[in-house]
């Protein structure tokens, strides 16, 4: 039986990506930002999952406003880094896991979720970022990402959003189709982007380190109730583009303690950071207890 | 019954909700074809021309050419489509966010590494935080010909 082993929560800012691809890292500025990936780095070279089912979102990329899916799910074999407008970042293909996938689709789908099946699109900064937070500097040609990837696009761009209520429930509709999977495979999910930050007028630039602290510890401690919290709290506090922290939800969703009395998820790694670029940087490992 | 939208009195911010999506629909999806490297070249040769191929309304162009992403997104744009153009320009995310403010790059970059302009002040519209409208244009060009 497939099992959901971990979750891993992270920022997925595009000037990451842009300060790895041009070898900025050891800068002061950007320095202290990726020693809060070490250990975590360590950690998934020691604990590389079968696959790693990535909730992210497109910034309108893969998806125009032709087509504004709540949620796709990414069945195919392959996903090529897409051209955001500076050109591709130079990083790998991310290779799909199709029959895991196809799994998930339908099992969610028959749990009342209306899943965007995708077997054809390119992948933006909201996947590879996370990937090159977590794995280090990958050549195009010579190296693969460590596992494969499903991607899981959630709609952050176009009001309204999901609520945090259903990003929970969908990660736990997510954890029983994973645990109906026969093979016997090690699945990590990870819930990416936010912490707090807004892109946009007179109010670009806010940051709000005691909500973004406060997000950290109900999501590892409450995230029932966190789940509550509505949208414009969100807007306000975090800033219009913090919303994208709702899909922290559906990776916390996913781990054993939300349906099943169970002890709380263990806290492997906790980090916080401001600025990168516009925003906060936040980032967390927990793991089920065995 | 109206749509309840509770977003319309967060300070220095438009959400980009279905009336906006309806408004900015041709702006934005000319920002999708900037994704393409061809694109991007044809549009660098002659802007005006470029735009003019797409049906969007003369202000949206004049908004494009005058590179203001806040009149942009008045006119329906979003920052997420509108970062397109910006990256055309070879320019950062963070240049683009900074240039939506009425701040210096040097005041806005300034800003993000004393840790990011505070909320205080800046959750509702009517406070007296740096993003209301009474405090706008903000940083050193205050109060000067913009």
């Amino acid at each position: 039986m497939a099992r959901i082993t971990a979750s891993v929560y992270t920022s997925h800012v595009p000037a990451i990506g842009a300060a790895m691809d041009l070898g900025k890292t050891h800068e002061p500025y950007w320095q202290p930002m990726f020693a809060g990936y070490e250990f975590s780095r360590q950690w998934l070279r020691d604990n590389t999952p079968d696959v790693i089912l990535m909730v992210y979102n497109d910034h309108a990329t893969a998806f125009s406003l032709d087509m504004i899916p709540t949620f796709a799910l990414g069945t195919a074999a392959q996903y090529q880094p897409a051209d955001e407008g500076w050109g591709p970042r130079p990083v790998p293909t991310v290779f799909g896991h199709p029959q895991l996938a196809s799994h998930i689709a339908q099992s969610v789908i028959q749990q009342d979720f209306d899943l965007t099946i995708v077997n054809k699109m390119d992948v933006d900064h909201g996947l590879t970022v996370p990937l090159s937070l977590m794995c280090g500097e990958k050549d195009p040609k010579r190296d693969a990402w460590p596992c494969p990837v499903i991607p899981l696009a959630v709609n952050v761009v176009q009001y309204p959003v999901p609520s945090g209520q259903r990003c929970l429930n969908l990660g736990r509709a997510i954890r029983k189709a994973v645990e109906s999977y026969d093979e016997d495979l090690k699945v990590q999910v990870w819930g990416t982007g936010g912490m707090s930050h807004q892109l946009q007028g007179a109010r670009a630039g806010l940051i709000n380190k005691a909500w973004d602290n406060r997000f950290l510890d109900l999501l590892v401690e409450n995230p029932v109730g966190l789940s509550q919290v509505p949208h414009i709290e969100y807007v306000r506090e975090a800033g219009s583009e913090g919303i994208e922290l709702v899909m922290w939800l559906i990776a916390r969703g996913a781990m054993a303690d939300v349906d099943q009395a169970r002890a709380l998820p263990k806290v492997l790694h906790r980090f916080y950071h401001v600025p990168a670029s516009n925003t906060a940087v936040g980032h967390l490992i927990l793991e089920n207890p065995a | 019954m109206a749509l309840e939208k509770p977003y319309l009195d967060v300070p220095g911010t438009i959400i980009f909700d279905a009336e906006q999506s309806r408004k900015g629909y041709w702006l934005n999806q000319f920002c999708v074809s900037l994704m393409k490297a061809e694109n991007r070249a044809r549009f660098k040769a002659d802007e005006r021309a470029y735009l003019d191929e797409w049906p969007m309304s003369e202000e949206q162009k004049q908004a494009v050419l005058a590179r203001d992403l806040n009149w942009c997104m008045r006119t329906g744009g979003n920052i997420y489509f509108l970062a397109r153009i910006g990256a055309t320009d070879g320019l950062s995310f963070q240049q683009m966010a900074g240039s939506m403010t009425g701040m210096s790059e040097d005041e806005y970059r300034a800003m993000m590494v004393a840790g990011g302009r505070s909320p205080e002040g800046n959750r509702y519209l009517g406070e007296d935080g740096d993003a209301q409208p009474q405090h706008q244009p903000q940083g050193q060009r205050a109060g000067k010909e913009l």
